[in-house]
């Protein structure tokens, strides 16, 4: 095969494939990681030039140090009541992950994805906003519906497409929709909810209304043109929308180098276009939290979009189809440096005298008995493939505000259908 | 109100000759200034009015924060426009030419078609994007194509072509109020006279045709309504956009008793004006510009043979476009012109 410059005193061009430093079975050291001290970082005001946020890009705001204890200008010094219902809001989700993933494996449903180690970046930033401000989520954001009190009934109904499924079956288990708690419909598709984010801010901004929008992408899918469009629109106009990167580390099978880590920081991407940036420790809570206000304030006072890299670890699977097993070092998720978020939480109001193991101990099993009763609860509504879903012809609603002519004659055709394969179908909605 | 429901009849209502330009410019300017929700935005669109001038004076009267420029990316105007409508503005986005609409293409496909039905109703997105389409304009491979049989396959999507200025106006009108999202493909080649096939002829304007006239004020033709142009018997030929006046053209030189039908809207297709017809005439001809295979011509010629085979009298006609890229200097070999449309005749008429 020709094709290969014959110019002999040139170097041969060379293609860089990125490798993750760990694959399964070897011995993981995370000592090129550089995790800075807790309360080092500055803090600037939330109306600075975005170039002010420059440093902290590559940085990593932190506030809970290893004595558990809340330090420096970035501890957004709230009340134990308030860190008590962040504990138990992030302890719900994890609880909710554990009996949905067991209900994926037992056959209830098909899909799962759990958000393990990553409790923080949803719950905290939810806390932080108001619970009117829209929210463009990516699919590993459960915790902003559980911390802004959606029934967790009505997400296992969706879990399991069944007959009380809002969405009425036609979504993918955990693609979640909840208007009546400002947050969006979740695509399935990548980074497409980025601009859409970005929309629903210029239109806030165009009415004058007061609230901001805030989306959640995985570090992965900041390589989608969306992103990018997103993060010009957002500069542009000037948009109040906050957008979170979920450097979990991994996508499926890839690491963070083929979405570009090994050149620069997530954080760094804001830095091109002039917005302001933050790379937060993401198992920090606190530092979610307090990095996620400051945003939230800059974009409320018409100061501009924020980037925020949560830095953190995927410590599960990416979804029950997946098997980390066969890509990843097992000994990642114990070396990880920052530790659990919801351990982490735990310590600091135990170290403040405002919680104890025993506690601990109580709610976790409150929860998981709250999560069974709900589960209970949802079954009467049927599971996959137990034939409780929604009739046929909802099939043919919604694909348009009407029905065409079309739709209405497909329509009539999926129920003769059903009428031939089970005759004792009647239509008060017995169905096998 | 319909235009059909209204109480002013065509002859009564008071009417200024426009061409499409004037007449879309004319739509917009009614339904911002009867809708606060409504915003337009594009690439050229604010300052300066579109390219084709499609939105000139708009920014000036309604303001900066309804009608603006964005940058250069369709992916980023589609996307912002699904947010839009997600909070409950009405968007209007521009694409400038219908060939730069593919790095829309997920936000359009997998996001705007399907947010109502993911959602269960939660959210929509009642957009409304308007993109110059079509070739005739020696705008070459990039400035010409005609990408409907795309947007007719995606379900959730409603595809409009007009072909003169009355009914640009009553449609722009009805996709901007509708609830669900509307391509409307506007033929360039036609923005200011009617085209009856020879491009070495004088262009025309629009203010000798009849349907120039357009009513003042307020009035929508409703997605779904295909208009007959012309009654006939010889047989009946389905056409839109610029490919409406070619056909009726040929027709008309050829002397030959065609019914011509202009199906206006691609999605909904309003199949029972399209059935009456074939059954009354037993031939059919089906008219695009667009590359033939896979075309809506495909789409149109199944429906026919499925539900009007026993009128049938002849083998369907399909004139199209070649399955080329649309070429800058053979741009007229490729065009579905009078000798392309006329044999398509003869054999019809002499089935």
């Amino acid at each position: 095969m020709s094709g290969s410059s014959t110019r002999g005193n040139m170097p041969p061009l060379a293609l860089h494939v990125p490798e993750p430093k760990f694959r399964p079975g070897d011995q993981v050291d995370y000592s090129h990681l550089s995790i800075p001290e807790a309360g080092a970082q500055p803090r600037p005001d939330e109306q600075c030039a975005a170039a002010e946020t420059q440093a902290l890009c590559f940085d990593m705001v932190r506030v809970l140090g290893d004595d558990h204890r809340a330090v420096g200008p970035w501890d957004p010094k709230l009340d134990a009541e308030t860190l008590r219902r962040m504990l138990r809001s992030m302890a719900l989700t994890r609880a909710f992950d554990d009996r949905m993933y067991r209900g994926q494996r037992q056959g209830k449903t098909s899909f799962y994805m759990k958000c393990t180690g990553e409790e923080a970046t949803s719950v905290a930033p939810a806390m932080a906003l108001a619970s009117d401000d829209m929210v463009f989520p990516s699919y590993r954001q459960q915790g902003i519906l559980i911390s802004r009190g959606y029934p967790i009934v009505e997400m296992i109904n969706q879990i399991y497409s069944n007959r009380a499924d809002k969405l009425k079956g036609r979504q993918l288990p955990i693609m979640y929709s909840a208007r009546e708690a400002s947050f969006f419909t979740i695509s399935g598709n990548l980074a497409t909810q980025y601009p859409q984010a970005v929309g629903w801010a210029m239109a806030s901004a165009i009415k004058g209304d007061t609230r901001i929008a805030a989306t959640w992408i995985g570090e992965g899918s900041t390589a989608e043109g969306d992103f990018h469009s997103a993060m010009t629109f957002a500069t542009v106009y000037n948009a109040p929308v906050i957008f979170n990167v979920v450097n979990n580390q991994w996508a499926i099978s890839s690491f963070s180098g083929f979405a570009g880590a090994e050149r620069t920081t997530f954080a760094a991407r804001a830095i091109g276009y002039g917005m302001a940036g933050l790379r937060v420790d993401g198992n920090d809570p606190l530092a979610v939290y307090a990095a996620t206000k400051w945003a939230a304030d800059r974009a409320r006072s018409n100061a501009g979009p924020t980037l925020i890299e949560h830095f953190t670890y995927r410590a599960e699977g990416h979804s029950t189809s997946d098997d980390p097993g066969q890509y990843r070092s097992a000994h990642e998720r114990e070396e990880w440096p920052l530790g659990d978020p919801i351990n982490r939480l735990k310590q600091h109001l135990i170290a403040l005298g405002e919680w104890s193991e025993e506690q601990h101990v109580a709610m976790d099993r409150e929860l998981m008995d709250m999560v069974k009763a709900a589960t209970k609860e949802a079954e009467k509504n049927g599971i996959l493939g137990h034939g409780l879903h929604h009739p046929f012809h909802t099939m043919f609603e919604d694909v348009f505000e009407d029905l065409p002519w079309h739709l209405q004659e497909q329509s009539e055709q999926a129920i003769h259908e059903r009428r031939v394969k089970w005759p004792e179908w009647s239509e008060e909605g017995k169905q096998p | 109100m319909t235009y059909e429901e209204s109480p002013v009849s065509l002859a009564e209502a008071p009417t200024r000759r426009l061409n499409m330009i004037e007449a879309i410019n004319d739509a917009l300017d009614i339904m911002m200034e009867r809708d606060p929700s409504v915003v337009v935005m594009g690439e050229d669109v604010g300052y300066f009015g579109g390219v084709f001038r499609a939105t000139a004076g708009l920014q000036k009267k309604h303001g900066k924060t309804r009608v603006f420029d964005t940058p250069i990316s369709e992916c980023g105007i589609i996307g912002v426009a699904v947010g839009m409508g997600a909070y409950g503005l009405r968007p209007v986005p521009e694409i400038q030419f219908a060939d730069y609409i593919y790095p829309g293409l997920d936000q359009l496909v997998s996001e705007a078609a399907r947010l109502r039905y993911r959602s269960a109703g939660e959210f929509i997105a009642p957009m409304t994007v308007r993109s110059p389409f079509g070739g005739g304009i020696f705008g070459g491979q990039t400035h010409s194509q005609s990408p409907e049989a795309m947007f007719t396959h995606v379900a959730g999507l409603k595809t409009v072509v007009p072909s003169n200025p009355h009914d640009a106006k009553g449609l722009l009108i009805a996709a901007i109020e509708d609830n669900d999202p509307v391509i409307f493909f506007e033929p360039k080649r036609i923005y200011n006279g009617p085209f009856n096939g020879y491009y070495d002829k004088p262009v025309e304007p629009w203010s000798k045709h009849a349907d120039s006239a357009v009513p003042e004020g307020y009035y929508s033709i409703p997605l779904g309504k295909a208009r007959i142009v012309r009654p006939g018997n010889a047989f009946t030929v389905l056409a839109y956009g610029t490919m409406v006046h070619v056909a009726a053209a040929v027709c008309a030189e050829k002397g030959v008793d065609a019914e011509i039908i202009d199906l206006r809207t691609l999605v909904p297709l309003d199949i029972e004006t399209v059935e009456k017809s074939v059954e009354k005439t037993g031939k059919c001809l089906i008219v695009h510009e667009a590359t033939r295979t896979s075309g809506f011509g495909a789409e149109l010629s199944a429906l026919v043979q499925e539900r009007c085979f026993y009128h049938l009298e002849a083998p369907i006609e399909r004139v199209t476009g070649f399955d080329t890229p649309y070429p800058h200097s053979l741009e007229w070999a490729y065009f579905p012109g009078p000798v392309r449309i006329g044999e398509a005749i003869d054999r019809l008429t002499k089935a």
